[in-house]
């Protein structure tokens, strides 16, 4: 069993689900599970010209929601920054609306839909958007998706680059693929990892486990109010995170956990 | 960055089963391209590279859960040049936990939830139709289906991740599994890349009117679009010490082009940075890489570009081509695919040139060859450029 130890600060936190517009919002949420009045059904994220943020997919609003949520909570350009972007599905309600489509009529697939349908929608739209001419990745690794983005952001941040924005996200599955690719409302999480801490960051430190005798909980808050969506197996590190806990851990596919102890000072 | 040694390394395209059926084709100047005869009536008038037998091939019993035709192609793949017995090496060597599995695709198994689409159940008032009982398998409805598929047929424990970011996917994944082995978290990686035709793809791409309807000609003056192709291959990378020969991964460069969702950067600005980051890894000057396969996917806009690109970077004597005339643009697999091609290159001194073409693009540079040439290097290159402007550029050589 691996015991390899990968650490990064957090130099920012972005966070985004129905209810909870912001990591602010959550952390109060966490605290005396007060929700704000008035939350928006929809990201707005500014990355996006005007008319694009009413059309771009939820997914993609979401992650770019969150994305730049981090990059201001920790004051850094988001033009330099590489990133990852971790999503269990992608878009759903895209591939219901291709697969609809190839049925009814083929010809007709609309082009926007199309492109957008790449489960690296958020990323290009993120690296369009930022003007980031760093690497950018989309991966999934199913319920372990988020963790597996992680590991990457860690390795990245372990083998030479000094800042890596992670962000995660799912949204709502639609039509006949719903009852199979069940997922529900939408969720985006964001951390920016960073080489070298500056005091009073919060400081993460992850190895691969084995999850066997000792599943991974994930029962908090959070968890309760995103109930259903894909990306949930997220919320054990962002809960930990909003009540300054000084350990978590994730699901990491394979019979696996990643633990982490996060250290405050 | 530390080479990595590759242990094992391997392709089924259009052109046939395994590297021999590869070398043969590239050999011959013959393409594995013919006219579209995928799926029912309705069809596109294009040409395709289609990989022969997937319909006769259905998974093993103890693996029918992740039935489909794109796992099928992976463990059609896996079976080819020993690829099965090399990771078994690996894991053997440091231990199943330390083996990880990145693989790369574009639209993974989307083909089936298309056929479930196509299947419904009947529609009935105050019922919701449903996909048929045989394809009610969410995992195959999920990009990890072949992450997952890979990770249950091959019995690793390491690392397991699905890389998706379109046509760059499988090119990436060498990028991801050096950083995986680097950073401690594993020691060796299965890697490849797997896409199969399906219906997303081939309308998707009409849709923004990059199909032709004659078999691609890369870098081509007359050039119209592209061929679609599916594929699948893998290769296993190690951490070794003292590697006293055999190929090696050397360097990669990853980059954005921050331009467009499906058309690359006017200056090639994002393919340049990857192949000068992928240089700058590797420790080598562009001067000395013998062979470039080049993303080359005939579309009006890339070859240009690129060609530009190429132009700026290397001196006259790089020998650089297109091979998408012979399996057709594999998408989430070209980057594994050309990878495959570009280590060929490298073990038998085969240089493909580009095969549809006859009048070069203005763009094209003395690097764009469109004959074949035979003579040995000592580095190779692939490019592998995606949608969102997301470029991976990978070097490889010898120990």
């Amino acid at each position: 069993m691996t015991s390899t130890i990968l650490s990064a600060g957090i130099a920012g936190i972005g966070f985004w689900t129905r209810g909870l517009p912001s990591w602010a919002a959550a952390r109060a949420y966490l605290a005396d599970g007060a929700l704000p009045a008035d939350a928006p059904a929809r990201p707005s994220p500014q990355l996006l010209a005007p008319n694009e943020r009413r059309r771009a997919p939820e997914t993609v609003a979401v992650a770019l929601e969150v994305a730049l949520a981090a990059c201001t909570a920790a004051g850094r350009d988001p033009a330099t920054l590489s990133s990852v972007f971790a999503s269990t599905h992608g878009d759903l309600a895209i591939t219901d609306y291709m697969c609809q489509t190839l049925v009814s009529d083929p010809h007709s697939l609309s082009p926007t839909r199309f492109h957008n349908s790449v489960h690296n929608a958020a990323a290009g739209y993120w690296t369009i958007g930022a003007g980031a001419m760093a690497p950018a990745t989309a991966i999934s690794a199913y319920d372990a998706s988020f963790a597996q983005g992680l590991l990457e952001a860690l390795a990245q941040v372990a083998t030479g680059t000094d800042a890596v924005l992670l962000v995660g996200y799912d949204s709502a599955s639609a039509g006949p693929l719903g009852a199979v690719s069940r997922s529900d409302g939408l969720l985006g999480g964001a951390l920016l990892l960073v080489a070298e801490p500056q005091p009073g960051m919060p400081r993460l430190r992850a190895s691969i486990q084995d999850a066997k005798d000792d599943p991974v909980e994930n029962d908090g808050a959070l968890a309760r109010l995103a109930a259903g969506n894909a990306m949930l197996p997220m919320l054990p590190l962002f809960e930990a995170l909003g009540l300054a806990r000084t350990q978590a851990s994730i699901t990491a596919g394979s019979g696996k956990k990643l633990e982490m102890e996060i250290a405050y000072d | 960055m530390p080479a990595l040694a590759i242990s094992a390394y391997t392709a089924t395209t259009a052109l046939g089963r395994g590297r021999a059926a590869q070398t043969q084709g590239l050999h011959d100047r013959r393409s594995g391209l013919r006219c579209n005869d995928f799926g029912d009536e309705g069809r596109l008038e294009c040409w395709i590279g289609r990989v022969d037998g997937l319909e006769q091939a259905p998974l093993p019993p103890y693996l029918a859960a992740w039935e489909c035709r794109n796992n099928r192609l992976a463990w059609l793949s896996l079976q080819q040049d020993g690829l099965l017995e090399a990771v078994t090496e690996a894991a053997e060597r440091h231990g199943a936990d330390r083996v990880a599995v990145v693989v790369g695709t574009s639209t993974s198994s989307i083909g089936a939830t298309e056929e479930a689409y196509a299947r419904l159940s009947e529609a009935l008032p105050g019922e919701s139709r449903r996909f048929p009982p045989d394809l009610d398998r969410p995992i195959v409805h999920t990009p990890h289906s072949l992450g997952d598929f890979v990770r249950h047929a091959t019995g690793l424990r390491g690392p397991c991740i699905t890389v998706a970011t379109a046509c760059s996917s499988s090119a990436k994944v060498f990028a991801q599994a050096a950083r995986l082995i680097q950073a401690g978290l594993a020691d060796a990686a299965l890697v490849g890349g797997v896409d199969t035709l399906c219906g997303s793809v081939l309308f998707g791409f009409n849709s923004l009117q990059l199909v032709s309807p004659q078999p691609c000609r890369p870098f081509d003056a007359n050039r119209i679009g592209l061929s679609l192709g599916e594929a699948g291959g893998f290769a296993v990378l190690e951490r070794r010490e003292a590697q006293a020969q055999g190929l090696q991964l050397r360097g990669y460069g990853e980059s954005s082009d921050a331009h467009h969702m499906s058309a690359p950067h006017p200056e090639g600005l994002g393919a340049q940075l990857a192949m000068r980051d992928a240089l700058a890894r590797a420790g080598i000057g562009a001067g000395q890489v013998g062979y470039l396969n080049l993303h080359g996917t005939a579309t009006p806009a890339n070859d240009s570009i690129e060609a530009r690109a190429v132009a700026g970077m290397f001196p006259e004597h790089l020998h650089a081509s297109s091979t998408k005339g012979w399996t057709g643009h594999t998408l989430g697999a070209a980057g594994i695919v050309e990878s495959v091609i570009a280590l060929l290159a490298l073990e038998s001194g085969l240089l493909p040139g580009i095969l549809n073409s006859d009048t070069p693009d203005p763009a094209c540079g003395p690097q764009i060859r469109f004959d074949n040439a035979q003579r040995s290097i000592d580095f190779a290159m692939n490019n592998s450029f995606g949608f969102g402007g997301n470029n991976a550029s990978l070097v490889f050589g010898r120990a």
